[in-house]
């Protein structure tokens, strides 16, 4: 069928149909890109940690007596925990993935060189990569010998110091291209430190964007502040009993200490990604609602359409047409509205996008995020205009000879 | 007549009650929706100080090496200082009065045997802050210059931490064990709970947390008490907290007028001059003054993520009004014929108009008090949310105004075009088709 007749029909209606076509331009810009901020942010919801979520638990502690020796207290502590039933290791540490406790250097591949790569810095006990499950995928863990404390009170020297480290395999990608990390040596302090390990990934305690998110160094770095933070791995379903008697263990050994956010891996990420949660639910929200005002919009002008036009589609049902094509026609009509809308909602979504970059950062709107826009948007028209049209086509050919 | 044409849209309305259904429920949600963001930009952009705002300045002094530049354009300005440079302005003393500060995070240990000690968030200050800043105090006031060059073991409570201590007596002369010291209490603050908490720096906490003690930053340096924030250090010689490479520290100075400002804007070049014939200050001369209310909006005190939210209302809003007038268009053209007809009988065309008019006003009526109501509901969802702002996520009198005149001005608006362009039927023409 030609669309001629179509397109001479809506000429009548000039500015009713270019009203539908701003409206649908502007829905599909808008949910084009919504669409690709809801993909952008349930992606950054999805970063893997690298640590067993499931198994951990762990609580902060904060000594109060000034005259105690931190690491023999930590290794107290550490012993008091492991007797806990169910408790497979522990560890005491400085940062965790999404905890915001972050100590960033930047790493470079020669002394006094200032870098633009800063990696945060994970430091903690012996077994801190086996009670936090991280994957070493290259070299060793650490030897007892390798420990030294960080040296709290001296502006935490012993990154200066400290002779190994375990990378991740982001920041080894990103410092050693193509080559073998193990055995490089690079300046995260004033010291040459040795790479002797890889993990595959250990995300950063703040989410940076893309392979950043992963730069991380692991230091056999012993914490020797007052605070501290302890990790206990036990299982997923031990973990409430386990995270209980930590406390009161740490307490009945020694009470002149606050313990502060006991609280499960899980809970952390919970509480840690909770804005970006809330963002998706709204933005989902914003486009499924602009997604049903457009379809109750070309709904109901639809079916305006059809009560005004009664008359001629009986006219055209008495001279032949058949149900079949009155349908057709509405249908052919929806489509036509709806991609003028579309070419004009691209360039707007493209348009808004670059507003977004300019002021939020979002990267460039991929080709394909279009492609979906249209095709839902013409499935959207196609459906809002069914009930409508299919009433029409119901009109039967003796409406002609009657007045309006 | 307005009873007459009242009447006439009710009739016209309920003949299509579903789409006059739909075309209420779009404009609420639309205006609902717009309102809720729009009010809650609006309490967060708000004065934390009204009445000293315009005299108080960040000073912004940049002593990095040129190569740690950083290829974003869309950086917020950085103003933290060093030791050193805060030392150096506090001494000089140029402005009116200037104050240098870091936020903290300390255990209290109550001298009462029935209270566990517990972790109270306070800030490290000089003198000048409190007379700065207009705190009101309860009792007692803050301390003077000679208690910071004394390091003197004193402490500013506000009211919260006192009445946990010292129940509602003040704790005037009293002792409070901070960590391992012991201060003397020499003042009480009066609640003073300024939101944001502008002074610090600007970050997801900016809203909803209070400071709860104030003790003089020296000698909190001197007892090497921990700070909470940013510690940016760069080039090599040690990570020290008195180092001339490290900046940790926030700058406040009061100017009272632009003269003054100007004034201490060349006064901040000239040290930045000076510093570099010491070797620092590598970058080409450029100081800044920030005022309260700009340096608030350049840090971002409000998420991007609550602007994206506004923005995305909006333009929910404006879908829902293009909705509206293609959908109303579309009605009053079908009703050509009865517009001729009203026409041929001799109505003018503002009468027509009037008479289409009151019926758009209506569904704009109806529309506005959902929004408001939805607007309300939707604030409520905000003050459920676990981020600081949540609590201000209240209506005020000017923002309730302002949903009305929104729902109106949306409604005659949505309402105008489809009334002007069905007055302008002609009759003849219309009358002659049937």
């Amino acid at each position: 069928m030609s669309l001629s007749p179509v397109i001479a029909s809506l000429t009548r209606h000039k500015l009713t149909a270019l009203l539908l076509v701003v409206q649908v331009s502007l829905t599909c810009a808008i949910v084009c890109n919504v669409a690709f901020m809801i993909a952008h942010r349930t992606s950054q919801l999805r970063q893997p940690s690298g640590v067993v979520e499931d198994e951990l638990v762990m609580v902060d502690s904060d000594n109060l007596d000034d005259n105690a020796q931190s690491l023999v207290r930590h290794k107290a502590d550490i012993a008091a925990l492991s007797a806990i039933t169910g408790v497979k290791s522990v560890a005491a540490v400085d940062a965790l993935p999404f905890n915001g406790n972050d100590w960033s250097n930047g790493i470079s591949l020669a002394p006094n060189v200032t870098s633009k790569i800063t990696a945060t810095a994970y430091n903690g006990t012996s077994g801190e990569i086996a009670a936090l499950g991280l994957h070493l995928v290259e070299g060793r863990d650490f030897q007892s010998n390798e420990y030294i404390p960080i040296d709290t009170a001296h502006d935490w020297a012993g990154i200066d110091h400290v002779a190994v480290t375990i990378v991740t395999r982001a920041l080894a990608d990103q410092l050693f291209p193509g080559q073998d990390p193990l055995g490089k040596i690079i300046y995260p302090g004033n010291g040459p430190v040795r790479i002797i390990g890889v993990v595959d990934h250990l995300a950063r305690p703040h989410t940076h964007d893309g392979a950043q998110n992963e730069y991380a160094t692991l230091f056999p770095l012993l914490p020797d502040g007052n605070d501290v933070t302890y990790v206990l791995r036990t299982s997923a379903q031990d973990r409430d009993r386990v995270l209980k008697e930590a406390s009161q263990v740490l307490n009945r050994l020694d009470d002149n200490r606050i313990l502060r956010h006991p609280q499960t891996f899980s809970q952390l990420r919970a509480d840690y990604f909770h804005r970006s949660r809330t963002m998706i639910s709204l933005l989902l929200a914003a486009a499924g609602g602009l997604l049903l005002v457009t379809a109750l919009g070309i709904a109901g002008l639809a079916s305006f359409w059809v009560q005004q036009r009664k008359r001629s589609i009986g006219i055209r049902r008495a001279v032949g047409a058949t149900r079949r094509d009155i349908l057709r026609y509405f249908q052919n009509e929806n489509f036509l509205i709806v991609s003028a809308g579309i070419v004009f909602g691209s360039l707007l979504a493209y348009a808004l996008n670059l507003a977004l970059m300019e002021h939020y950062e979002q990267p460039r709107l991929p080709l394909s995020y279009l492609g979906i826009g249209a095709l839902s948007l013409w499935l959207l028209g196609q459906l809002a205009v069914l009930g409508p049209a299919l009433r029409a086509a119901a009109v039967p050919p003796v409406v002609a000879t009657r007045a309006t | 007549m307005f009873g007459y044409y009242l009447l006439l849209a009710t009739y016209s309305l309920k003949r299509s009650r579903v789409i006059t259904v739909l075309m209420i429920l779009a404009i609420g949600l639309g205006i609902g929706a717009s309102m809720t963001m729009i009010t809650v930009l609006h309490v967060m952009s708000g004065d934390p100080l009204p009445d000293r705002s315009a005299q108080l300045y960040v000073p912004l002094i940049d002593p990095m090496p040129v190569s740690n530049d950083t290829k974003s354009k869309n950086t917020t300005p950085e103003a933290d200082v060093t030791w050193v440079d805060a030392m150096n302005l506090l001494h000089d003393a140029r402005a009116e009065r200037q104050t240098a500060m870091a936020a903290a995070s300390l255990p209290v240990r109550p001298q009462q045997s029935n209270l566990r000690p517990f972790f109270e968030n306070g800030h490290y200050v000089t003198a000048d802050f409190f007379p700065m800043f207009g705190t009101a105090f309860r009792a007692g006031s803050g301390w003077t210059a000679q208690d910071d060059a004394e390091h003197a073991r004193v402490v500013v409570l506000n009211t919260e931490l006192n009445r946990k201590l010292f129940g509602d007596a003040s704790g005037i002369g009293r002792t409070v064990r901070l960590k391992n010291t012991d201060f003397r209490v020499v003042g009480v603050l009066d609640n003073w709970n300024p939101q944001p908490v502008f002074y610090t720096r600007i970050d997801d906490r900016a809203f909803g947390s209070t400071d709860q003690f104030f003790l003089p930053l020296q000698t909190a340096q001197e007892l090497g008490f921990d700070f909470h924030g940013r510690f940016a250090c760069w080039g090599d010689g040690g990570d020290n907290r008195t180092s001339d490479h490290c900046t940790w520290l926030q700058f406040w100075v009061q100017l009272s007028d632009a003269k003054k400002a100007r004034a201490y804007g060349d006064y901040l070049a000239d040290y930045w001059h000076d510093q570099q014939t010491h070797g620092r200050f590598p970058r080409p001369v450029n100081p800044q003054l920030y005022g309260l209310m700009d340096w608030l909006v350049s840090q971002h005190v409000v998420p991007d993520d609550l602007r994206l939210q506004m923005w995305l209302a909006i333009g929910f809003l404006g879908v829902c009004m293009i909705n509206i007038v293609g959908l109303l268009l579309a009605k009053f053209l079908r009703r050509s014929g009865e517009i001729s007809v009203r026409r041929a009988l001799g109505a003018r065309k503002r009468d027509i108009f009037l008479q289409l008019g009151i019926e758009s006003a209506v569904i704009g009526l109806a529309g506005g008090t959902l929004g408001l109501m939805l607007a309300e509901f939707g604030l409520w969802t905000v003050r459920q949310r676990p981020d600081g702002y949540a609590k201000l996520a209240q209506m005020d009198p000017t923002m309730l105004l302002a949903t009305f005149a929104l729902a109106i001005v949306a409604s005659v608006l949505a309402g105008l075009l489809p009334a002007w362009r069905a007055c302008h039927v002609t009759p003849a023409l219309q009358l002659k088709t049937q």
